[in-house]
């Protein structure tokens, strides 16, 4: 009676480990915790920009004048200082490689994570965790389609119905008095709310300042300000759309 | 009790699988689950088929040899419990049970249930050590070190390597098994004087492997028998950013 005893392949010639780069910041970019550390700087200073961005967007309760000026205040922050529109750019540059750094060492993780794990196990694993946590991907590919639109509608003008440059009340309420538009910004906020959910709480354990005193602590803020943004920035639209903004 | 078990078959690395289903009509409750793998064994070879070939040591939680994906989860339903301390009376008579090996492009399937998992014992040689002269161990209490401190790299140090973390992880990722080596040594005095260092390459040689990136889902934590905690992850990342700015 034969039994096969099962013998370790030889292993094979493996590559000699690549030798680590003079250079520590390219090390570092090159290490997944390195890309992930990118990804929580940029990630929070996004976050910083949006609590602005939704701060600035209530003030339209304030009437069209109120916001218009608010609208074209934002062209002329640090005059005299800076030239018109200077800092615009400056933040729109700033936003704009906050934005790239993150989709980039986004998209060569996920490359690397989907790689790693190529066989899915016959008997699915009950996923423990949320479902914020696992839509991740795609609630960030929605997010970075939506930014696209965004400009377009607003900054650019391109697909605003009323699309009068200065007139930022006007082109708000153009845009969002149809319902699928205000439908692609609700469903979007929604993805902003989950996305924030755990990319807050996953950028504090990136980057080492989570500790199990603070744990609670961290989730409940991550929360908070995830409802508070989504809440923020949908009713806007809804009010549109309600017709108690027109 | 009467199970049936549907076990990944695979004869050798290049093969390719499937999941083959075995009766086992007398299972005993207080079996372990490789006692009930070593029963249907006993049966496949008696009829002079090749039996299931699965990694097994010592048999009490503490080697890290033994581990197998049972219904999806890494170790078995039962939480911090090695598949060798897993009992069958955690199931049902007339259950049937998923055995799949650990899934990860690191961990190489040599036949069955059995994988290789050198990529960990290469992560330990990059750095999962403190260098220290050979000689008598010097004593104890020359080295105070806080409660606390003890606790966490104690906490830590029963990390048993089994791979659950990797097993678990969506993205096949070795973070908790590093982040325990690091947890570990670096917060005790005797692991300070080659801290930035042991980060550094621990980290490389983990990448190196091709496991995955840590996006922090946390499965890893649940399925880790010795219930090695995500704040050892948090530790890692720390240490890492740490050495990186070039502090020692």
């Amino acid at each position: 009676m034969a039994v096969t005893t099962p013998t370790r392949p030889a292993p094979a010639a493996r590559p000699p480990r690549p030798k680590r780069s003079s250079s520590a910041p390219l090390n570092f970019w090159r290490s997944t915790i390195g890309k992930k550390t990118v990804m929580a700087v940029t990630g929070a200073l996004m976050l910083l920009f949006l609590i602005v961005h939704m701060l600035g967007n209530l003030k339209i309760f304030f009437g069209p004048t109120d916001f218009d000026h608010y609208a074209h205040w934002l062209r002329t922050i640090g005059e005299p200082v800076l030239h018109g529109a200077w800092f615009l750019w400056i933040m729109r540059v700033g936003l704009g490689l906050a934005v790239i750094l993150h989709v980039v060492s986004a998209y060569q993780l996920s490359r690397r994570d989907l790689k790693a794990r190529p066989t899915k196990y016959v008997h699915h694993q009950r996923a423990r965790a949320s479902y914020a946590t696992h839509i991740m991907r795609y609630g960030g590919i929605t997010l970075a389609l939506f930014i696209v639109y965004h400009l377009l509608d607003f900054t650019t003008l391109t697909l605003n119905r009323h699309g009068v440059e200065g007139a930022a009340y006007d082109n708000v309420v153009s845009s969002f008095s149809v319902w699928w538009v205000t439908v692609i910004y609700i469903v979007a906020m929604l993805s902003l709310g989950l996305h924030i959910q755990h990319g807050f709480w996953s950028a504090a354990q990136t980057l080492g300042v989570n500790r199990p005193s603070r744990d609670r602590a961290l989730k409940a803020t991550a929360t908070t300000l995830a409802v508070l943004l989504t809440a923020g920035f949908i009713v806007v639209p809804v009010a549109v759309l309600a017709g108690l903004v027109d | 009790m009467k199970l049936t078990l549907r076990i990944w078959r695979q004869a050798s690395p290049d093969e390719p699988g499937r999941m083959v289903a075995y009766e086992v009509p007398d299972a005993n409750p207080d079996m372990s689950f490789l006692e009930l793998l070593d029963v249907l064994n006993e049966r496949l070879t008696l009829e002079g088929d090749d039996p299931v070939s699965f990694d097994h040591d010592c048999r009490e939680g503490i080697c890290g040899a033994c581990g197998v994906v049972i219904n999806g989860q890494a170790h078995g339903p039962r939480e911090r419990t090695t598949t060798c301390q897993l009992h069958i009376r955690e199931f049902n008579d007339g259950d049937v049970i998923d055995v799949e090996p650990w899934r990860s492009v690191a961990f190489g399937v040599i036949k069955d249930l059995m994988v290789d998992r050198s990529g960990l014992d290469r992560i330990i040689q990059a750095g999962g050590y403190i260098s220290a002269p050979t000689g008598s161990a010097p004593e104890a209490h020359s080295t105070p070190v806080p409660k606390p401190i003890a606790d966490t790299a104690f906490d830590n140090a029963t990390c048993i390597g089994c791979g659950a973390c990797v097993a678990a992880c969506p993205n096949g990722s070795s973070m908790l098994f590093t982040s325990a080596k690091v947890a570990h040594l670096n917060s005790l005095p005797q692991g300070a004087p080659e801290r930035a260092e042991r980060v550094l390459n621990l980290v490389e040689a983990m990448d190196a492997e091709g496991f995955g990136g840590c996006t922090n889902t946390g499965e890893c934590t649940v399925a880790c028998p010795k219930g090695i905690p995500m704040d050892s992850i948090a530790t890692l990342n720390r240490e890492y950013l740490r050495a990186s700015l070039g502090r020692k």
